[in-house]
């Protein structure tokens, strides 16, 4: 397969970045998307280039550390896969195809197609925990939880935190990845105690951030790599109101 | 010359860890705030660890090349987590884990350590539990367990495909409850290049800043290393790509004994290799096997597809050869019994290399939903990477290097021979003997953070509480800067034609031909002065563009690859004087007439402990003799 790579290449986050061109020859269909990127880069430092430089580590859609922004789309043209799970055979021979960092005020590119999300970090230290020590926990079958909630909370606890819902809303809204960790605690008892206080603060980081707000157009929804569903923006809405209220009472 | 002392305390097994707990010194919380630890690695062990010593009180720096602690490889594990609560009433205990995992390790990990890793593995459960990890349920709510290879009982905990994940959010969010404490303070995008010895004892470590290409330097009272495994010596492997041996090597070259570096679980289900650009091999888990049967074509060659050939033309080759435990014997016998199969020329698909796991009777006994709840992403992974439905077909697997048994050797207090160096999790070597069973690494991991290394941590930082602030700007921290920039000025220097990648998947071809799944002498010395070649070709033709003061990703390759010259060399070295078979470690000269691997107790039942003496100079060969009180040590039968 043959393909036209049009390429965002930023030197540092300092530098004033441009789309570059790369004609690529004889890509194997069996090739993964990195692969590709790999088998790209060897190329270029041959020429004696600089190669292309893009986030990744398990490569197999579990880690979130890579995210692209490719034809338009985070992590590509499939539904439910990650940038390192896409394969060529997914593309069409010949095609143009352009590879973009994630883009948002929230997110600063640091080099080429490796942004800095740790934006999402100061999000998790806001709140992203039940307070528990070592050595204090009940047993475990102590506090059942029935089966249909239990896979609600995983399906919650299923984000990586690879940001593409930030890169494919129009506001680069976080909601949806703010949204899963509080509605994966709001589910059960052991964080319960403290949802309230949690969907405060974290909304409070998550606004601090820059990120912006929610137009409810489920774009995040359909290219989470997850699935995570929008649902949980409703939850943690529900959470984040009844804490206002519950605060107005009491002042 | 170094003198180990594992330090295991006396007293009968079940009473060692409370005993011996009772007797360590504590640092009271006032004292506490004025000792600084660091901690590098943030996966189950290091960011456990981490919560764990700043919940205590104790100012904790950690460390992590990936952008977020939550990236840290633990994330991939996919199977579960053990521990030994006994809840399906199938008559498992402590006793019987612990002595799942000696058995499983055939016979060459110490009964001590073993004992307390079960031992804590219940609180390890509890309190994933409590910090809202979503293990899997049943109906009634209380949590499901499946089993795994190498056991009869049903122990592992799981939530879907994705425990490591669970397990490991889970950490990461008592880590962010510390950083909000400002117990713990994070450097994530840093590469620990080096371990800083002042007057003997680990105080400080090097970094290279990932994104500004800056060295620093950072002080502590203590370092902990948790930094996972070296599967990636062999280039393709089932761990993440930034995986590495480079932080432990470095503390290899300060004077920490590497213990049983050859000792590497190949993994039985992993997808193969399906072309020659792949540098990543995808797990299927273990777990797959509590439903999935293996076979090859009882006909050599026989390349019809596999929904054409009949029952009568299969070979259940593991039901066949071992009965008792049939598709869930542990990792290293099947294997062994996969590349045997293979070999001798009954592999399926194109390349001959790979086995069919095959879901059919379990699908037209539960149905495809109840296969879909249990194993629903592997599925879906498996169809992405390969473009094949394994709910219509049979998936193809084949072994793939996997987890360290090996690693830095520590006494019972998880020390290393450095004073004030401690390592945990996949980077020690402690629990494993010679083959890891499944979903006791989660365990050990975790119970390493959360349970042992706090306690153990403290007695020797008792000593240390009136030392104050370890400066930065002493001779010891000087010097190992300035060595890490050497190198770095090295290996830029260089100039040449070849990517660090290029190096590294041919040294993982050499150590995959000669110290992998079997080996003998011959290839082992053959194995060693290829690497050797390989080496010195690296050193004058390795090609790095840009430059060191900026993000780097060639560079940060190439030095993990220049370790594992070392690395390769040492593992070839450690098999070669192991003249017995046993776990993972198989040599062809040793083995039953039935081609299983055998033991030899009476010469080695001791772990291999290496001492570094330079570059080019053979290390010194420390053997720490295992005894044997509590099990009895058989032939490790799964007939
Ligand atoms: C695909 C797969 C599936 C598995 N499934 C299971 C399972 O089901 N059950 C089970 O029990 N075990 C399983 N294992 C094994 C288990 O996941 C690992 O052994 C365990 O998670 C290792 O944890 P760790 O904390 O020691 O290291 P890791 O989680 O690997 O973390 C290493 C940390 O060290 C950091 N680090 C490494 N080198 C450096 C350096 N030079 N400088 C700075 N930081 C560094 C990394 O950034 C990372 O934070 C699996 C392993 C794999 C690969
Ligand atoms: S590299 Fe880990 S999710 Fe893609």
């Amino acid at each position: 397969m043959n393909f036209t790579l049009k390429i965002w290449r930023q030197k540092n986050a300092n530098a004033k970045g441009s789309f570059q061109t790369y004609p690529l020859k004889d890509v194997s269909p069996e090739m993964s998307f990195l692969e590709m990127l790999d088998y790209l880069n060897n190329q270029l430092i041959a020429r004696g280039n600089e190669p292309v430089t893009f986030e990744h580590d398990c490569r197999e859609g579990i880690c979130g550390s890579c995210g692209l922004y490719i034809n338009g789309r985070p992590h590509g043209p499939q539904r439910s896969t990650t940038t390192c799970e896409l394969h060529m055979r997914d593309f069409k021979d010949g095609e143009t195809i352009v590879i973009e960092p994630w883009r948002s005020k929230a997110f600063p590119v640091i080099k080429d197609l490796i942004v800095d999300r740790s934006s999402f970090e100061r999000i998790m230290h806001a709140g992203g925990f039940v307070n528990v020590n070592v050595g204090c926990a009940p047993e475990s079958n102590s506090n059942p939880i029935g089966k249909l909630i239990a896979d609600k909370v995983f399906d919650a606890a299923a984000c990586i935190g690879c940001g593409a819902c930030v890169a494919a809303c129009k506001n680069s809204s976080a909601m949806l990845y703010a949204a899963a960790k509080i509605a994966q605690y709001a589910m059960i008892p052991q964080g319960k105690v403290e949802a309230k206080e949690r969907v405060d603060k974290m909304v409070k980081q998550m606004d601090a951030e820059g990120f912006g707000f929610c137009s409810n157009t489920y774009a995040c929804e359909f290219d989470c790599p997850k699935g995570i569903s929008t649902d949980f923006i409703a939850l943690m809405n529900r959470e984040f109101f009844s804490s206002k209220a519950c605060k107005q009472k009491h002042a | 010359m170094i003198k180990l002392d594992s330090k295991i305390p006396e007293g009968p097994l079940a009473e060692k860890w409370s005993r011996y707990k009772t007797g360590l010194r504590l640092v009271n919380p006032a004292n506490k705030k004025k000792i600084d630890i660091i901690v590098v690695g943030t996966g189950l062990a290091g960011a456990g660890a981490a919560s764990a010593l700043g919940e205590l009180g104790y100012n904790v720096k950690v460390f992590c090349f990936q952008d977020s602690p939550r990236r840290a490889h633990s994330v991939a594990a996919q199977g579960g987590i053990n521990a030994a609560k006994n809840y399906r009433n199938d008559n498992d205990s402590i006793y019987r884990l612990f002595h799942d995992m000696m058995k499983g390790g055939d016979y060459r990990a110490r009964e001590a350590n073993v004992y307390r890793a079960s031992e804590v593995s219940n609180d390890v459960i509890d309190h994933f539990t409590a910090m809202g990890v979503p293990f899997a349920r049943d109906y009634g709510g209380s949590l499901d367990t499946r089993s795994f290879g190498g056991v009869q009982v049903s122990r592992t905990f799981y939530a879907k495909g994705q425990t490591g994940q669970q397990c490991l959010l889970g950490t990461y969010s008592s880590l962010n409850r510390q950083i909000a404490k400002g117990t713990v303070k994070i450097f994530p995008r840093r590469d620990m290049l080096d371990i800083v010895v002042v007057e003997g004892k680990a105080r400080g470590v090097i970094t290279r800043n990932l994104v500004t290409g800056e060295l620093e330097r950072h002080s502590a009272h203590a370092v902990v290393l948790a930094t996972g495994g070296y599967g990636t010596v062999y280039y393709l492997s089932t761990l993440g790509l930034g995986s590495n041996a480079s932080a432990a090597w470095s503390a290899y070259r300060k004077g920490a004994v590497f213990a049983n570096p050859s000792f590497i679980q190949i993994h039985p289900t992993s997808i193969p290799v399906l072309n020659d650009y792949q540098c990543k091999l995808t797990l299927m888990s273990e777990s797959l096997r509590n439903d999935g049967r293996v076979w090859v074509p009882k006909e050599k060659g026989d390349k019809r597809h596999p929904n054409e050939i009949a029952e009568e033309d299969r070979d259940y080759y593991l039901e066949r050869r071992y009965p008792a435990f049939g598709n869930l014997v542990p990792r290293d016998v099947a294997s062994r019994a996969a590349k045997e199969r293979c070999d001798a020329g009954y592999g399926a698909g194109d390349t001959g290399l790979s086995v069919y796991l095959d879901f059919k009777d379990a699908i037209n006994k539960q149905g495809e939903k109840a296969i879909r709840d249990k194993y629903g992403n592997l599925f879906e992974m498996y169809e992405k990477i390969t473009g094949v439905n394994p709910y219509k077909q049979p998936m193809r697997i084949y072994p793939a290097g996997h987890y360290t048994m090996g690693g830095l050797w520590v006494d019972y207090n998880l020390m290393t021979t450095i004073p004030g160096l401690y390592a945990i999790g996949e980077s020690n070597f402690s629990d494993h003997g010679a083959n890891r069973l499944g979903a006791s690494s989660l365990m050990q991991c975790s119970g390493d953070g959360y349970f042992i290394l706090p306690n153990t941590i403290s007695d020797y930082l008792a000593d240390d509480i009136r030392t104050g602030k370890i400066p930065v700007d002493q001779p010891a921290f000087e010097e190992a800067e300035k060595q890490v920039a050497d190198r770095i000025q090295k290996i830029m220097d260089v100039g040449g034609k070849e990517t660090a990648s290029s190096f590294h998947k041919r040294l993982g071809k050499i150590m995959w031909d000669y110290c992998g799944m079997r080996r003998d002498a011959e290839g082992l010395k053959k194995g060693m002065e290829l690497l050797i070649q390989l080496e010195e070709e690296f050193w004058k033709n390795i090609c790095i563009p840009g430059t060191d003061k900026e993000l780097n990703q060639e560079l940060e390759k190439a030095l993990k690859v220049a370790d594992f010259f070392e690395v390769g060399r040492l593992m070839c070295e450690d098999a070669l004087q192991r003249e017995e078979s046993c776990g993972a470690h198989f040599r062809e000269e040793h083995q039953t007439e039935t081609g299983e691997a055998k033991r030899n107790d009476a010469k080695f039942a001791y772990v291999a402990a290496w001492e570094y003496q330079g570059p080019k100079a053979k290390p010194i060969l420390h053997k720490e003799a295992l005894e044997f009180k509590y099990v009895e040590l058989k032939e490790r039968s799964y007939k």
